[in-house]
């Protein structure tokens, strides 16, 4: 049985950062694109251009300054702050950097994305001895660091933390995922063979699918609709056949060549630092 | 892993991968399925159960050996005394005489911590001039000369030795010697932070630059010269920044002798104490922590001034 | 040094230059040292007078040799136990206690309803040194070490609240955020993204006051809080100066010991 994945909705959605260099343009304007149950989608752009914002908001992680979102026909910023938390167990947000303590093993990193379905005795017993090391080698096994179960995370290199934080979307009892740039660190073998493995998973169990990345190759070949994000705004949303190569390059003109992973953390950074005290209504 | 019969997996349930499971949002008791890895076990498991039992092992010897029985504090007569003294703490004696021999106190603290201080200073600075490797003459032409390094190394082992003994046992010492009264707190004192700011001072004096102080002293200056013209000047804002924390703690410091002896708050509190006045000693506590914010406020205070 | 304008463009320069402020603070400091010298009212002159400087060197002499016989040696062993058990244990609890008050005290986790009274509660603990406390604890626990393992418990906690509640405050956010994120509960959080990210620095902090503490429990039995202090209390007073020495020496030696342990432990949890 399939069940339904959660559908996404912004509705007019602006962000303007409080103060700085946001004076000159806010980080999102009239944001506006619905999402159904199960459909998967990409973001394409360029790095500034507000992708982190936009999943952050989407998440409702970040309160937008106009606009609003919708999870599941459910505006969680207009619930109290118990019932939005309990609405937020509804989706998986991957930050682009892996969010992984670094002297935690694997395994108990992988069955956190878990957590929002444990009680706290469970989690607590988990913490003891992992209640569900199958799981956690099962959700590693695809992307082929099931024999890193029991590593620290900080014995692991870059391209593998992105994978493990990937595996904790295949434990979480999330509806929706929204992926920040979760190829940026991975070769591009890896990458395709990772992205087939998510949106396998995704498709199987009927899951929404929000990936962000800027590689748009791979986003045209393996997604059915790429939105097209650039200073804010959407400049097309549309499946891939219906894109022509001017849009793709108007989207990227006059950026710095692809941008590094570094550069992209960097824009990472000051969303981050926003949006962290948004979460903890 | 062991669980009742109705929290057991059954095999077409809740493997995240692919089965049914749409019912996270009104379950949050959800288990998942104990299907244990038929391959995977923990490997720090092991090590962590025997931290565990070392810990308990140790754990019991600490109770045994501290007396440590909390439910005695419960029992009737405890609480009795204990209930009688907090119910003294309302009102604080807030009556003009005691008031005015909280105050004298209160004076007389800051009093010995500040002579106790100045003591210190007077034995902390010819022991860290002395111990200075930077205002060593014999060591501008290669090593340093025997001599100058005994005397070095014996003026260090000085500071160490007043700073391991703790001033309680000092106070104590003098106490039996000069009787009660302030004078053993402000001879413990400058004797302990003696040690402190001499240890101090001489590792300030080495790590600012040594270079106008070796050519000083290459240039046939003498050992003063160098000192007040080469490395006073740089060290000076560290040095007193430093002399002043240390006052700050020596407030502390002698409302602690007190309680020995040595005059001041500390003594005060401890007679108190004993004729379990609970309003007294309400009183000075307030007073204690007042005094100590205020010396906190007040060094901090210094301390960004002279930067 | 920049330019600046010309001299006679210039501001007069204000009233307080820093050399008159340092200055001041010069003045005013020499005026307290005066002051207390004069209203303490000390006794230099009997203090140097011949016959008591000769009764000091008689009573330093009297420190050796150190009484060593073995009945009171197997005392001051004893007494050694039980001040070592005394400060392991009051900053084992206060580790425990401080970290259950460090939570609502830090800035990320407790709403500001609870922050403040702890906070309050933390420093308030932390301004009253052990020795206070232990006088103030003999009166619920009797004379013994559990009065200065409360004390030092008591005083520690405060310290250890704080410092924990600082640590908290400055754990790397990104875990939790992505925790929050999904929907963890925030004991979950707790547990799974600040908790393991601080811990270390938690271990390390109660060490640290471990080797602090030690020492404050070798002085709290002079109140009558047991241990060291209390055998020396006991000893100084009857002037048995050789068993004074060999107090003095065990007292030494247990925290030279802990130091010891301490300095390797964290070594070992940083490699």
């Amino acid at each position: 049985m399939k069940a339904a994945g959660s559908s996404l909705q912004l509705e007019q959605v602006s962000v303007r950062y409080p103060g700085g260099a946001s004076q000159t343009r806010p980080a999102l304007a009239d944001v506006e694109f619905k999402v159904d149950g199960g459909e998967h989608v990409a973001l394409v752009g360029p790095s500034g251009a507000g992708k982190t914002t936009l999943l952050h908001v989407a998440a409702a992680a970040l309160r937008a300054t106009r606009g609003r979102v919708l999870l599941d026909g459910q505006e969680p910023w207009a619930l109290g702050s118990r019932s939005r938390q309990q609405l937020r167990r509804r989706l998986f947000l991957a930050p682009q950097v892996p969010p992984l303590p670094p002297r935690q093993r694997v395994v108990t990193a992988v069955l956190a994305g878990r957590l929002p379905a444990m009680s706290l005795a469970s989690s607590l017993r988990s913490l003891l001895y992992p209640l569900d090391i199958g799981a956690a080698h099962e959700a590693l096994e695809p992307f082929d660091l099931g024999g890193r179960l029991f590593d620290r995370v900080d014995r692991l290199s870059g391209g593998e933390r992105q994978r493990v934080s990937l595996a904790r979307a295949l434990l979480a009892p999330a509806r929706l995922w929204l992926l920040d740039e979760p190829l940026s660190a991975l070769d591009p073998v890896r990458a395709t063979r990772a992205l087939q493995i998510v949106r396998q998973r995704a498709s199987q169990r009927g899951i929404t699918l929000v990936v962000s990345m800027h590689q748009v190759d791979m986003a045209m070949t393996h997604f059915p609709r790429l939105i097209g994000v650039r200073a804010g705004r959407i400049r097309f949303d549309s499946p891939p056949s219906q894109i022509s190569p001017e849009q793709l390059r108007s989207l990227y003109e006059r950026e710095a060549p692809t941008p590094e992973p570094s550069d992209v953390a960097a824009e990472v950074e000051t969303g981050e630092t926003v949006a962290v005290p948004m979460v903890w209504r | 892993m062991w669980l009742p019969r109705w929290r057991r997996a059954k095999p077409w349930q809740c493997r995240w991968c692919g089965a049914s499971c749409g019912v996270m949002e009104t379950d949050p008791g959800l288990l998942m399925a104990a299907v244990r890895s038929p391959y995977q076990r923990d490997p720090a498991w092991r090590g962590r159960l025997a931290w565990l039992l070392v810990s308990a092992v140790l754990l019991w010897p600490l109770l045994v050996l501290t007396e440590f029985r909390p439910w005695r504090m419960l029992d009737s007569r405890s609480l009795q005394v204990t209930a009688h003294f907090l119910a003294g703490f309302l009102p604080p004696a807030l009556d003009a005489d005691f008031l005015r021999v909280v105050a004298r106190e209160t004076w007389r603290t800051v009093a010995i911590a500040t002579a106790g201080v100045t003591l210190a200073l007077l034995l902390a600075a010819p022991l860290a001039l002395v111990a200075t490797a930077a205002l060593s003459i014999s060591s501008l032409s290669g090593r340093m000369g025997v001599v100058p390094f005994v005397t070095r190394q014996a003026a260090r082992a000085l500071m160490v030795a007043l700073r391991t003994v703790p001033e309680l046992v000092w106070a104590l010492v003098f106490v039996r010697v000069v009787g009660l009264g302030p004078t053993s707190g402000v001879l413990a004192i400058g004797l302990t932070y003696g040690g402190m700011l001499g240890k101090v001072f001489a590792e300030i004096l080495e790590g600012s630059d040594e270079h106008p102080t070796r050519t000083l002293l290459a240039n046939g200056g003498g050992r003063l010269q160098a000192f007040l013209y080469g490395l006073l000047p740089q060290a000076a804002p560290e040095l007193t920044s430093y002399t002043i924390y240390r006052w700050e703690c020596a407030i502390r410091s002698s409302v602690v002798l007190g309680f020995v002896g040595a005059g001041g708050l500390g003594q005060q509190m401890d007679s108190s104490l004993k004729m379990l006045a609970g309003n007294e000693v309400a009183t000075m506590l307030l007073v204690f922590i007042g005094l100590v914010w205020l010396a906190d406020s007040a060094s901090a205070w210094l301390r960004g001034l002279l930067r | 040094m920049s330019a600046g304008p010309p001299a006679f463009e210039r501001l007069p320069s204000g009233l307080i230059t820093p050399r008159v402020r340092a200055g001041s603070v010069l003045l005013a400091a020499i005026a307290l040292v005066v002051a207390s010298f004069w209203s303490l009212d000390l006794q230099w002159s009997a203090l140097w007078s011949r016959d008591s400087l000769a009764a000091m060197a008689r009573f330093a002499g009297e420190f050796f040799p150190p009484d060593t016989s073995a009945l009171f040696v197997s005392k001051v062993v004893q007494a050694t136990a039980e001040t070592l058990a005394m400060s392991a244990l009051g900053t084992l609890v206060a580790a425990l206690f401080g970290l259950l008050l460090a939570l609502p005290a830090a800035r990320t986790h407790g709403g500001a309803l609870w922050r403040v009274p702890t906070r309050l509660l933390l420093n308030a603990l932390r301004a009253v040194p052990e020795l206070v406390w232990a006088s103030l604890m003999l009166i619920t626990a009797g004379l013994g070490p559990m009065a200065g393992t409360l004390a030092l418990a008591l005083h520690t906690t405060g310290v250890l609240g704080r410092l924990f509640a600082e640590a908290i405050e400055n754990a790397p956010p990104a875990p939790a955020f992505a925790l929050r994120a999904q929907g963890a509960r925030p004991a979950q959080v707790l547990l799974y993204a600040t908790l393991p990210q601080v811990a270390p620095q938690l271990l390390s902090y109660t060490l640290y006051r471990w080797e602090n503490n030690i020492r404050a429990a070798s002085i709290l039995g002079v109140v009558g809080a047991g241990g060291l202090g209390q055998l020396l209390s006991y000893h100084l007073g009857l002037f048995q100066m050789g068993r004074t020495a060999t107090v003095l020496l065990a007292m030494l030696a247990l925290v030279l010991a802990v130091d010891t342990t301490s300095y390797f432990a964290r070594r070992a949890m940083t490699r």
